[in-house]
């Protein structure tokens, strides 16, 4: 054996991201994933219904302690989210390239405005209550105010095409505002996606904020679209318009909050809609009086 | 803290809006044709007839004993007064006046109006109008006593007036404009019936704001819950402000409903008032001829 | 008896002209209905008030038709201050129109004339008023950049605010630049269609609102129809439900403002008069018919005993009957199947084990009545503490801890509104904080205002209606 010899790498497991740890699926399953070039580049976990169940678990589970924490905790800790990922850019370039295709350039381009993005969302985090929320002017001895809160538990479908960018920009203004989500990546590019849990998991963002699955939207989202313990859903990733209107149909039964598919130029700055999307204000009154 | 302050802090508290709110809405309702009759002739007979002037004399006062005795000469259905009320220099005459009547003679006592005089002083001016023939005396509180926290000296000072009033019957006036919030009014009412008010009283009339329908409303309350704690009935008389029968309807309709028709009788709610008489009059004649009558109709005293 | 009988003191219904028989207000005309015409009642005497046209689907595309005409020409490419200047003119005609709206609505919907007089018609016009405003300033809402109105909006609306919910609809659809195709519900259609001689005296433009008369098929229609761009939606958590699968797959934006069981939660400190007040309110305002209503009373242990007490004494004074009496404070229950419903659960109530009492009070033999009923001894499990039951019923049920009494309050798929009785102020801030409903009214209840925002969390609907909130629902933003 010469020294010269090549050294055999060590692959890496995709596993799912519930609760802060990284299970296989209960289901035992796994699914070739393949590259834009057709080359096999892992198995991922294929996620089932039950895994859909113990992730909404994990995310009820941490949505009130998530919400609880000050806005400006959550905005820090979205930063950290960006620092962690800056610090991981070239792995991230290498696999949303391998995932997507096109160049190098085009994919650090996608990397650097995922992280951009996630500063983006951590500086809302203590800024739209005051956008969204405010004192009303009621025609009467009363002290009324209005703020937005956390809508709950959402159910992500997160975009086919844009495996990290589009992926963190649909995560990170459901979070931002002390929702807690369960993602489903997309299907054919989940690898970028399971990586972001490992950044998460080291950026103190509390297990269960954000849970990570990977596997098929068609079995997996009708499972989270009718789950009576999620609050919305957002349907962005969803490429099938039956498929689509079924889960909006689904979520019907607990009268989620839906967000439809809509065109997404992710580069864009993305606005406030995603923010006001998952959350509800809520009205107090109180008298005024001596 | 002593027993008495703990006892005060631990009553409920009031919410101002909410009070208000209950008041204006009961101030709604309205009162006609029967209902008002009986309510009119009812508000007339609840009238403690007030003059409470610098410029009072003798004859003023005797023309209003008279008015008090026979509010509406021409008809003898018209009942009296409940009472007269005058500082204690007109209770002789005052006195004299009555005589032989039903009607009540009420006299303030206790350096009326601000309360401000030596203990002792206040105590001797109610014994010389109880003396001189009052049967009911309206006292006032201390209110800078009150305001600073003293509540054992507002209570003590009630109980000795209470006892210098021998039988005469002891109204308490609150002062509620002075008093400033509704907690205080509720923790005054309470005060002043453990220390044996036979009545409380919202204003002396010389402070604005004297009497309003909420405030009167909490002392109700008061009244109402005291009862059910203590088996004691307590009367009360706003007093100031109310003017017409519109007003003095309001005020039966917060008694109805606030502390019931227990409390819809002279022996336990009175309008401490002097123009309202003339009003209630009036509106006494529209329901009798069913034309609206005029001052020149009523006597003026 | 009392000694102190109230003569009866009726509100004069001659200030009302009510036709023999109305037409739907479709591009600015009255026009026959297609489908069978029907009877609006007066529900406090079971009278006859008019006869109402039904409007099937080719009505309805008739309305959504001229709302698009409308649209296209005239409403969409107006200049808001414009608009602004049709909405401030409706208002004031609801101002000078008032009392006849306010005797009308008592007639068809038999809530007291206290409460339509003094609540529901001046936010009638507060609405407008407040909406006519925000007409040529959308652009400041802090919504978006550039808010544009969506189209043509369906709206369903019920019966218990009739003319209010009609201008928690209109008012913000119009000030956004949308027209209107409205159907009230089948119980109470009179005011809406004394609404539509209002948008003519106001020479508002023909198709900005239309108003389509008729039951649960027209509304439908009116929502699956392939033109509107909006649907708006207030009633039943049901309706809503089904409401929310026709327009999956669409792009019709949606709202729905829903059921409720709201808990009204008062601790040991509260101001008791006032929240004994406050829990009346909560429960007998508008004979319960109110999605907010307080309908489940959450009591701290240590004062349920008292404050009980205090609550019959309250229901002794209630007044229930004629609801044109100016002294009423309980008017009729709004249909033979509302008050069927109530009864229904009542009856189960009992069943269940819960205490009933029924405020001592004589009611009418003619009409729909309910005389306001209590029950304690109730819990969590029992299905008068569950379900909606949208009538004068209050369900007891006690709690020990403040952490007690939040789970209480938020163990239920609704989540509209809650109250919150307590003189410690953080108290207040730290249950607000928790309670998962949209409006939170804390030492008072069941007050409404244009400028604040109210709709639920979860299964209470979405969306807001009133405020600078309530134009999201009429812009694409």
């Amino acid at each position: 054996m010469s020294d010269e010899a090549k050294r055999l790498a060590v692959r890496k497991t995709y596993k799912l991201y519930v609760g802060g740890k990284f299970p296989r699926s209960e289901s035992g399953r796994s699914y070739q994933v393949t590259g834009s070039d057709g080359a096999v580049l892992a198995n991922a976990s294929r996620a089932s219904r039950k895994d859909v169940r113990d992730a909404v678990v994990a995310a009820r589970k941490a949505q009130p302690g998530w919400a609880g924490a000050t806005a400006y905790l959550r905005g820090q800790i979205l930063y950290r989210v960006a620092e962690m990922l800056e610090g991981r850019r070239a792995q991230f370039a290498d696999e949303v390239r391998t995932a997507e295709g096109g160049t190098r350039k085009a994919a650090e381009a996608a990397v650097d405005a995922a992280v951009d993005r996630w500063v983006w969302y951590a500086g809302w985090a203590d800024k739209i209550p005051q956008v969204l929320g405010g004192g009303n002017p009621v025609a009467g001895p009363y002290f009324n105010l209005s703020s937005p809160e956390p809508t709950g538990v959402v159910g992500v479908l997160a975009p086919q095409d844009s495996s990290l960018l589009g992926l963190v920009s649909v995560i990170a203004p459901a979070i931002a505002t002390g929702n807690t989500t369960v993602v489903v990546a997309a299907s054919e590019r989940p690898l970028p996606a399971v990586t972001l849990g490992e950044v998460l998991a080291t950026s103190d963002l509390p297990g269960g904020v954000v849970n990570l699955l990977t596997g098929h939207v068609a079995e997996l989202a009708p499972h989270l679209a009718s789950h009576a313990d999620v609050n919305g859903v957002d349907l962005t990733g969803v490429d099938d318009d039956e498929l689509a209107r079924s889960l909006e149909v689904a979520a019907a039964g607990n009268l989620k909050r839906v967000l439809r598919r809509a065109e997404n130029d992710w580069t864009a700055e993305p606005g406030i809609k995603r923010l006001r999307a998952w959350t509800e204000i809520k009205t107090v009154w109180h008298p005024a009086a001596g | 803290m002593t027993e008495l302050s703990t006892l005060l802090s631990g009553l409920p508290g009031v919410d101002r809006v909410g009070a208000d709110q209950r008041a204006a809405t009961l101030a709604t309702r309205s009162i006609k044709t029967t209902a008002k009759a009986w309510a009119i002739d009812l508000a007339i007979r609840m009238v403690d007839l007030t003059t409470l002037e610098g410029a009072d004399t003798p004859g003023k006062v005797r023309t209003l004993c008279a008015k008090a005795r026979r509010p509406e000469p021409s008809d003898a259905s018209c009942p009296s007064v409940a009472a007269i009320c005058v500082y204690p220099s007109m209770v002789p005459v005052a006195a004299e006046a009555l005589k032989g009547s039903k009607v009540h003679l009420a006299s303030v006592a206790t350096a009326f109006p601000s309360g401000q005089a030596p203990l002792d002083i206040r105590l001797d001016d109610t014994r010389a109008a109880v003396a001189a023939g009052a049967d009911e005396i309206d006292m006032v509180i201390n209110r800078g006593a009150f305001l600073s926290g003293d509540v054992q000296r507002v209570y003590d000072e009630i109980v000795a007036v209470k006892e210098a009033c021998g039988k005469a019957h002891l109204k308490v006036i609150l002062e509620t404009g002075e008093l400033a919030t509704y907690d205080n009014v509720r923790r005054a009412s309470w005060l002043a019936m453990h220390a044996g008010a036979d009545f409380i009283k919202t204003s002396t009339g010389k402070i604005s704001p004297a009497a309003t329908l909420p405030v009167t409303m909490l002392m109700l309350e008061a009244v109402r819950d005291f009862r059910e704690a203590t088996g004691r009935q307590v009367g009360v008389k706003p007093a100031g402000g109310i003017r017409t029968t519109k007003d003095a309807m309001k005020y039966l309709v917060v008694v109805n409903e606030t502390a019931g028709e227990d409390w819809l009788d002279p022996d336990w709610f009175r309008f401490g008032a002097s123009s309202l008489l003339n009003d209630l009059l009036m509106q006494r004649q529209k329901l009798t001829t069913g034309h609206y009558s005029g001052p020149d109709y009523v006597t003026v005293d | 008896m009392s000694i102190f009988e109230y003569a009866p003191a009726p509100e004069s219904r001659d200030i009302v002209d009510i036709k023999p028989s109305y037409g739907l207000f479709v591009n600015g005309e009255w026009t026959d209905g297609k489908g069978e015409a029907f009877k609006t009642i007066n529900p406090a005497t079971e009278e006859t008030l008019a006869e109402v046209a039904c409007a099937t689907d080719a009505d309805v595309d008739a309305a959504v038709a001229a709302a698009r005409a409308a649209y296209d020409k005239v409403w969409g490419p107006m200049p808001g201050r414009e608009r602004a200047k049709y909405l401030y003119r409706i208002a004031r005609i609801i101002q000078e129109r008032g009392r006849e709206l306010a005797v009308l609505e008592s007639l068809d919907n038999g809530k007291p004339i206290r409460e339509s007089r003094d609540v529901d018609i001046p936010l009638v016009a507060a609405h407008f008023f407040y909406y006519a405003g925000w007409a040529d300033k959308l652009g400041y809402a802090g919504l978006g950049p550039n808010p544009r109105p969506l189209g043509v909006a369906g709206q369903v609306i019920p019966w218990n605010f009739p003319l209010l919910m009609l201008a928690w609809k209109i008012a913000p659809a119009l000030a956004c630049g949308n027209t209107v195709v409205l159907k009230p519900a089948e119980t109470t259609p009179l005011t809406a269609l004394l609404f539509a001689e209002i948008c003519r005296q106001a020479d508002l433009p023909p198709g900005v609102v239309n108003i389509l008369t008729g039951a649960g098929e027209t509304g439908a229609a009116l929502v699956n129809h392939p033109d509107v761009n909006k649907v708006a939606f207030t009633g039943s958590t049901e309706v809503g439900r089904r409401i929310a699968e026709s327009v999956a797959g669409t792009r019709k934006k949606l709202t729905l403002e829903l059921g409720g069981k709201a808990a009204n939660i008062v601790f040991d400190d509260a101001a008791i008069d006032q929240a004994v007040e406050g829990v009346v309110n909560g429960i007998f305002f508008n004979q319960g018919h109110v999605c907010c209503a307080g309908s489940r009373l959450l009591l701290q242990e240590s004062v349920a005993e008292d404050f009980l007490a205090r609550l019959r004494r309250r229901m002794g004074t209630l007044r229930v009957g004629d609801p044109l009496d100016k002294n009423t404070d309980v008017g009729a229950i709004n249909s033979a199947e509302q008050l069927e419903r109530i009864r229904a659960l009542s009856e189960i109530g009992e069943a269940e084990g819960g205490e009933r009492y029924t405020a001592p009070c004589e009611l009418p033999e003619r009409g729909f009545w309910f005389a306001p009923t209590i029950f304690t001894g109730v819990s969590q499990s029992h299905r008068i503490a569950r379900e909606e039951i949208f009538g004068p019923v209050l369900s007891v049920l006690t709690f020990r801890t403040p952490e007690e009494a939040v789970a209480k309050a938020n163990n239920t798929p609704y989540g509209l509104s809650a109250g919150v009785w307590t003189e410690k102020g953080s108290r207040i801030l730290w249950m607000a904080d928790r309670l998962r409903a949209g409006v939170v009214w804390a030492n008072t209840f069941n007050k409404f205002d244009p400028t604040s925002p109210f709709g639920g969390y979860k299964e209470s609907g979405y969306g807001r209606e009133g405020g600078r909130h309530g134009l999201e629902a009429y812009l694409d933003v």
